[in-house]
């Protein structure tokens, strides 16, 4: 059973979308939304925090959190495809946080359940912070997609843009569905239907259009990455790699 | 060593929030432990927000008060669950929040609401005044919302419901 695994998947999912969100530190389209994103950014950080110290005491090793983020190869990263995106214009970073959200909330909501004591308790915490992330991006959605031509045309090449992407997060491969019989992970099944729902709900009320059925990337749950994972983590982890052992 | 809890708690309202320094983290809630186990003093802290930067340095603080009062060894852990919750910051927080110009948490629940519904009525912390307005749900740390008065017309911080 590879627990590791599991949680590092959601671990990456948080770590590199909160590292994406923090390149938008003073270049919001406004004072608030800067501080609206990067409030995100720390939320999810804060998150992958306590996820990868859980890892690193499933894994038993001694290592430490800070070893997990900074000193593994993109290969090894779990995190799926369309967290690593880039994050194009303001409304493109909403409807990857969005369409992230949205998966994130009804996760946690489900992985409450899980007989694991510490990813519970981690999701109780998580789940109140989620809360307010998909009400700020569901309302962004609506105000963009249903605002003016110039941002709705851009918020519907965003969601086109996106959409290959979206299918990852919800598909259980055949960790998912070990770890869900244990008791330990989510119905990720359950987790779609909401997930559909939801997006639907909301696109519609955006006046956006659901792009039809088309090829889903997938791969990034088993580290196979798109080419801009590598230069998130380049910089990311370019202090550490540099300077190994370097502390504040 | 003879430790008494209750003067451990005595120390522990000596701690501020970095953040919000007239709130000590007695008065926040995020101690939720003082105990003794085989004569080793452990004290239990929750986050407010996973990615609270203020909890490192709670931690730090309540080691170095400890130290100063003669409990160098104690052990400070953190737990998760159950999450932390504005119900547990103390009536005596809210007053000290508000004289410090932040409007306190409002009710016992968090502000999600459904989506678009209308912000919860604020009292404005400088002259009371409910006729408030929500500028934006994040503001300038994790556990605070801007708001503005339309009475005095000050901005303010609202420690929202969490």
């Amino acid at each position: 059973m590879n627990l590791k695994k599991y949680i590092l998947r959601q671990a990456d999912n948080t770590l590199i979308l909160g590292q994406r969100l923090a390149e938008w530190c003073g270049h919001g389209p406004v004072l608030e939304q800067d501080i609206a994103i990067t409030n995100f950014a720390l939320d999810l950080i804060g998150q992958a925090r306590s996820l990868y110290q859980y890892a690193a005491e499933v894994e038993g090793e001694g290592k430490t959190e800070d070893d997990l983020a900074y000193l593994r190869e993109a290969i090894d990263f779990y995190n799926v495809l369309l967290v690593e995106l880039p994050n194009g214009n303001f409304g493109k970073t909403i409807a990857r946080q969005f369409f992230f959200d949205a998966f994130n909330y009804y996760f946690y909501i489900e992985l409450q359940k899980s007989k694991d004591q510490q990813l519970a308790a981690i999701a109780e915490k998580s789940i109140k912070e989620v809360t307010y992330h998909l009400r700020y991006t569901s309302e962004w959605m609506i105000r963009l997609g249903d605002g003016t031509a110039e941002s709705h045309e851009k918020m519907q090449t965003a969601v086109n843009d996106l959409w290959a992407y979206t299918s990852e997060m919800c598909t259980p491969d055949a960790l998912d569905q070990e770890m869900q019989e244990a008791g330990i992970g989510v119905d990720l099944q359950k987790i779609k239907a909401s997930w559909d729902a939801k997006v639907k709900d909301i696109l519609a009320q955006a006046t956006l259009e659901i792009p039809e059925n088309s090829w889903m990337q997938t791969g990034g749950k088993n580290g196979k990455h798109t080419e801009h994972l590598g230069f998130v983590l380049a910089e990311m982890q370019h202090l550490q790699r540099t300077h190994p052992g370097a502390t504040w | 060593m003879n430790i008494s809890i209750p003067e451990i708690w005595q120390i522990l309202e000596t701690v501020s929030d970095p953040e919000v320094p007239v709130l000590t983290v007695v008065d926040l809630g995020v101690v939720r432990k003082v105990e003794v186990q085989d004569g080793k003093l452990r004290v239990v802290i929750t986050p407010t927000y996973s990615g609270c930067p203020a909890m490192n340095v709670i931690e730090m603080n309540i080691r170095i008060a400890l130290a100063a009062e003669g409990y160098p060894d104690a052990e400070i852990s953190t737990v998760l669950s159950p999450a932390w919750t504005t119900d547990w910051m103390s009536e005596a927080g809210k007053q000290k929040l508000k004289a410090y110009g932040i409007a306190p948490p409002v009710g016992a629940v968090v502000d999600k609401g459904a989506l678009f519904a209308e912000p919860k009525k604020v009292p404005c912390p400088l002259c009371d005044s409910l006729d408030t307005e929500m500028i934006s749900q994040f503001g300038s740390t994790a556990c605070k919302s801007h708001y503005k008065c339309n009475v005095c017309l000050e901005p303010f911080d609202y420690f929202k419901c969490h």
